[in-house]
């Protein structure tokens, strides 16, 4: 008998989907993967509706409404959610406009830029509102298992899911961890 | 001949002289314990918490106990690791450490301790402090966004350089590394890349400038082997991917 594959989404949040490439650049252990996994939302599949998972790969923490609101569903519809790459886990690059006040941000980009013409604030409704700070996932919902690294690499990624997927205990090698 | 005196540290003997702590003890026995604000040459400082050992069933800091003799000392215990993971992670969310953006990155015994303890997230809420960067010196930036306050910095300048360029300001949570100038910026100092202070940062906070990639990502110091074998960065000659002057 075929075992049923696994239910896999995965969003790109506030992130760079770095960590999307890195999960791509498994290459042909993708073969592997797609026979053990079947892919839900991801922006992989297009497949915009997110439907009953088990697992759930979060890249990017959350910089505005529709990221919480992403968040939060994935952590209802997923049983084990995981937060992949540095902004995910601590808010990373987007994080470091949380020295400055969003106003100022906001203006720097869209009034003070260089060669703007016509220069404003966009606020057309469609346009998620952005949240004053950028804040790391496990700041909104509760995260099983964390995996570090700007991105992750391919290969941490792949001893992190085998071991995930054959019920092990994670362990990752010293080189697997980096925070950069 | 008589025996030289030897505590037990993780079931391993380890001998000591005369006024000797438990972590120059370890060190000379080529025994790893974790820390941030110890350096050897200089006075301990104790303030890190990472060295907590347990000594006779006791939590105390490796680097400011006296060694004795038959001390049972206890140090690669989860107990102890979870603590220490714990004290990594407050220093994380309590500064600014961004280490994807980070010049001293793969060469930071703050990341590089971090790693030996298995950090793998940050786990508390961040603080996001909103703390200044100084490029105003022509050789060297500083970035408090890293600071730890291990003070390194300020006994080297004051202990060894006789500068006493760096200073601590504030109590408790408000506490703050300065620059000891009306001004506050170390352009205004006699700051030079030869004095010791710009050798100790267990950080990025005192970075040297135009050489920040001279050694790529993936070929630093704690890229391929752990602190542990490798030694702290401020130990490490140049020559090395380390911080000594050679």
């Amino acid at each position: 008998m075929i075992e049923p594959r696994l239910k896999v989404a995965t969003c790109s949040l506030a992130g760079c989907f770095g960590c999307h490439m890195s999960l791509l650049d498994l290459d042909e252990r993708l073969f592997d993967l797609a026979e053990r996994v079947e892919l839900d939302r991801s922006p992989l599949t297009d497949i915009k509706e997110l439907g009953e998972c088990d697992i759930g790969l979060i890249e990017g923490g959350v910089c505005n409404a529709e990221n919480v609101h992403v968040l939060m569903e994935f952590r209802a519809r997923c049983k084990v959610l995981i937060a992949i790459g540095a902004c995910a886990l601590n808010g990373g690059i987007p994080a470091m406009r949380n020295q400055f006040a969003l106003k100022d941000c906001l203006e720097e980009s869209y009034l003070r830029g260089i060669g703007l013409v016509d220069p404003q604030i966009p606020n057309d409704p469609e346009i998620p509102l952005l949240l004053d700070q950028v804040h790391p996932v496990h700041e909104v919902v509760k995260i099983d298992y964390f995996l570090p690294g700007c991105p992750p690499s391919a290969d941490t990624i792949w001893t992190f899911v085998s071991q995930l997927l054959s019920g092990q205990a994670v362990a990752l090698s010293y080189t697997q961890i980096h925070y950069d | 001949m008589s025996e030289r005196p030897h505590f037990t540290l993780d079931g391993r003997r380890v001998p000591f002289q005369d006024g000797q702590t438990l972590m120059t003890a370890a060190l000379d026995a080529g025994v790893y314990i974790p820390h941030l604000c110890f350096n050897p040459e200089f006075t301990p400082h104790g303030s890190c918490r990472v060295c907590l050992v347990e000594v006779n069933g006791r939590v105390q800091a490796a680097c400011t106990t006296p060694a004795a003799a038959g001390l049972i000392v206890q140090s690669e215990i989860e107990e102890l690791r979870e603590i220490r993971r714990g004290i990594l992670q407050m220093l994380f969310v309590e500064g600014n450490h961004v280490c994807p953006a980070c010049e001293k990155s793969g060469a930071c015994q703050l990341q590089a301790v971090a790693y030996y303890v298995g950090m793998l997230a940050p786990h508390y809420t961040h603080f996001y402090p909103r703390r200044p960067v100084d490029a105003s010196h022509p050789e060297a930036v500083l970035d408090f966004n890293r600071c730890i306050l291990c003070e390194l910095c300020v006994r080297a300048s004051r202990d060894v350089d006789g500068k006493n360029i760096f200073a601590v300001q504030g109590r408790g949570i408000q506490a703050r590394l300065v620059v000891n100038t009306p001004s506050g910026q170390l352009g205004a100092t006699p700051f030079s890349l030869h004095d010791k202070a710009a050798q100790v940062c267990p950080t990025g906070t005192i970075l040297i400038k135009h050489r920040g990639y001279e050694t790529p990502i993936g070929q630093r110091l704690y890229d391929r082997k752990p602190i542990s074998v490798v030694g702290d960065v401020a130990q490490v000659s140049e020559s090395r991917g380390g911080r000594r002057h050679d």
